[in-house]
């Protein structure tokens, strides 16, 4: 996972990936995707495509069948939020920082920092299970940003949220993002999430998952209310739909 | 101000059926006793055994600490032997199968069998009584805290990994805190039965303890004395309860504020 060619910050190979057991779960049959240096990916898919899988063989977590999964040093924000529950918040801001070798106080001092863009001002020594829904993934996002990595890898990190707190935050993190510019893969099954968010939508066909399209957004940002009822947006949208539903729906 | 006035009310609502319940028992005891006039020697009123109280209260002091020392050493020692076996067991699968039957097996020798073995193995002093308390309180709490270690969330333990924890550091990070509630539960069946063995060690034989005092009192059949001793060790048993209880709340403060804790009654 180290020596990456110039120019990219993510690179899949051929990737397989079956999961033994009875009966064996083909979740990804050769996969090619490469993300440059702070580009916005957008993985697009239904459920159960091995969206997650491929995120894990790039966070290392999983051992690809056939195939490689390349990537540059990756900050991984799982489906769950997997905040720890006897940490407070500036506890879990920092506790992949630490990990990942960054000194506490250090960690300490650049939570702090961005507790307020984080929406967490005010919050530091709360329990996660005193935080509104928003508010957990804003701080399991805050401990991804936190970790010293250049790629960010997040699973539906708004999918567990109602829709005005998921475009509330869609918005909230292209603010982030044009501050502290990453590397992002981020999962999906969200059309509009995808269009709001990517330079570039991987769609992915259902299990075994494979990547059908490719489509470049070009979409002016920030992108908001305008962005999301103008005709480039509307045509994006329907040509997403079209490689979702894929050659098989038509016959 | 009102917080503390909020918390006596909710004591008062907790505890006051109990209490109230207990008084009626206790007033129950004492009429029934005094009509149909029952033998002193064989039950007495708890106006006797009040007036047994005052009697006995320059002594029994002593037999308190001897005991409560007993079981608080013996349940510290099994807190740590517990939790660190717990650790291995959790960690060597091999080891757990091996060793977990043995350890169901023991706890089926029954403890007055094991008392006297004790004292005859390690003497009359303080020792063989920690020993019996410690051998009782050990289960409950490797198997809680076994259990606990076991079903730390495995996705969290991959997030650690993935971060680049090492084996040290989930262990310390990740599994000793997800553990930290199972061990409490563990530890607060121990504390309720500490007590009570340290009372039956000292039975086989001792120079000081409410054991000691229960048997002396038995052969000058003063039951009204065994009756203060029993509820002596009674009060001793939910003291222990509620400080296991206490350290429970300061060593896990988040549990307060999961869902359906006390945060939401109030
Ligand atoms: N650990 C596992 N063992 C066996 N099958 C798995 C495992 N994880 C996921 N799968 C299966 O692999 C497929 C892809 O899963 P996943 O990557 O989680 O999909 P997605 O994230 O796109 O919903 C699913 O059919 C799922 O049931
Ligand atoms: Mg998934």
């Amino acid at each position: 996972m180290s020596s990456m060619p110039d120019g990219r910050a993510i690179e899949v190979r051929g990737l397989s990936l079956t999961y033994a057991g009875r009966p064996p779960v083909v979740a990804l049959d050769g996969v090619d995707l490469v993300v440059a240096p702070g580009e916005f990916a957008v993985l697009l898919g239904p459920s159960g495509c091995g969206k997650s899988t491929l995120l894990r063989a790039l966070a290392g977590l999983v051992r690809p069948t056939a195939g490689e999964a390349l990537a540059s040093s990756v900050a991984y924000m799982p489906q769950r939020d997997l905040l720890l529950p006897w940490r407070r918040v500036l506890g879990n801001a920092t506790f992949a920082a630490e990990l990942a070798g960054v000194p506490p106080a250090e960690a300490r001092g650049r939570a702090r920092a961005l507790l307020g863009r984080f929406g967490l001002e005010g919050f530091e020594r709360a329990w996660p299970a005193q935080l509104s829904g928003g508010m957990r993934q804003r701080l399991a996002l805050l401990r991804t940003f936190l970790a010293p990595r250049d790629t960010l890898l997040l699973d539906e990190p708004f999918g567990a949220l109602d829709a005005i707190t998921r475009r509330e935050m869609q918005g909230w993190l292209q603010g982030v993002l044009a501050e502290e510019s990453r590397t992002v893969l981020l999962v999906t099954h969200d059309i509009e999430e995808a269009l709001t968010l990517a330079d570039t939508v991987y769609v992915m066909s259902p299990r075994p998952g494979r990547i059908v399209d490719r489509v470049e957004v070009s979409l002016t940002r920030p992108r908001d209310a305008t962005t999301l009822t103008s005709p480039e947006f509307t045509a994006l949208k329907a040509h997403l739909l079209r490689a979702l539903e894929g050659p098989t729906r038509n016959r | 101000m009102s917080r503390a006035l909020l918390l006596l009310r909710r004591a008062a609502r907790d505890y006051a059926p109990a209490a109230l319940l207990l008084v009626a028992l206790v007033v129950v005891w004492e009429v029934v006793v005094r009509a149909l006039d029952v033998a002193p020697y064989l039950v007495p009123a708890p106006s006797r055994i009040a007036r047994a109280f005052m009697e006995v209260r320059g002594t029994l002091p002593g037999h308190l600490r001897t005991t409560t020392s007993e079981a608080a050493v013996g349940l510290a020692l099994s807190a740590i032997l517990g939790a660190a076996c717990a650790a291995l067991l959790a960690w060597s699968t091999p080891l757990r199968r091996a060793v977990y039957p043995l350890l169901v097996i023991s706890q089926n020798v029954p403890l007055v069998v094991i008392a006297p073995l004790v004292v005859v193995w390690f003497g009359f002093g303080m020792l063989p009584k920690v020993l019996v308390v410690t051998l009782m309180g050990f289960f409950p709490i490797v198997v809680a805290t076994t259990d606990g270690l076991l079903r730390a969330d495995r996705e969290l333990i991959e997030l650690a990994r993935s971060y680049g924890a090492g084996r040290w550091q989930v262990l310390r990070g990740v599994l000793v805190p997800s553990a930290v509630p199972s061990f409490f539960a563990g530890l607060q069946i121990s504390a309720a039965y500490a007590v009570l063995g340290a009372v039956i060690a000292e039975w086989v034989g001792a120079s000081s303890g409410l054991g000691l005092f229960i048997t002396r009192s038995q052969t000058a059949f003063r039951v009204d004395r065994v009756f203060v001793a029993v509820a002596v060790i009674a009060a001793l048993s939910i003291a222990s309860f509620a400080a296991v209880h206490l350290a429970a709340r300061l060593a896990m403060p988040w549990q307060h504020f999961v869902r359906g804790g006390v945060q939401e009654e109030v």
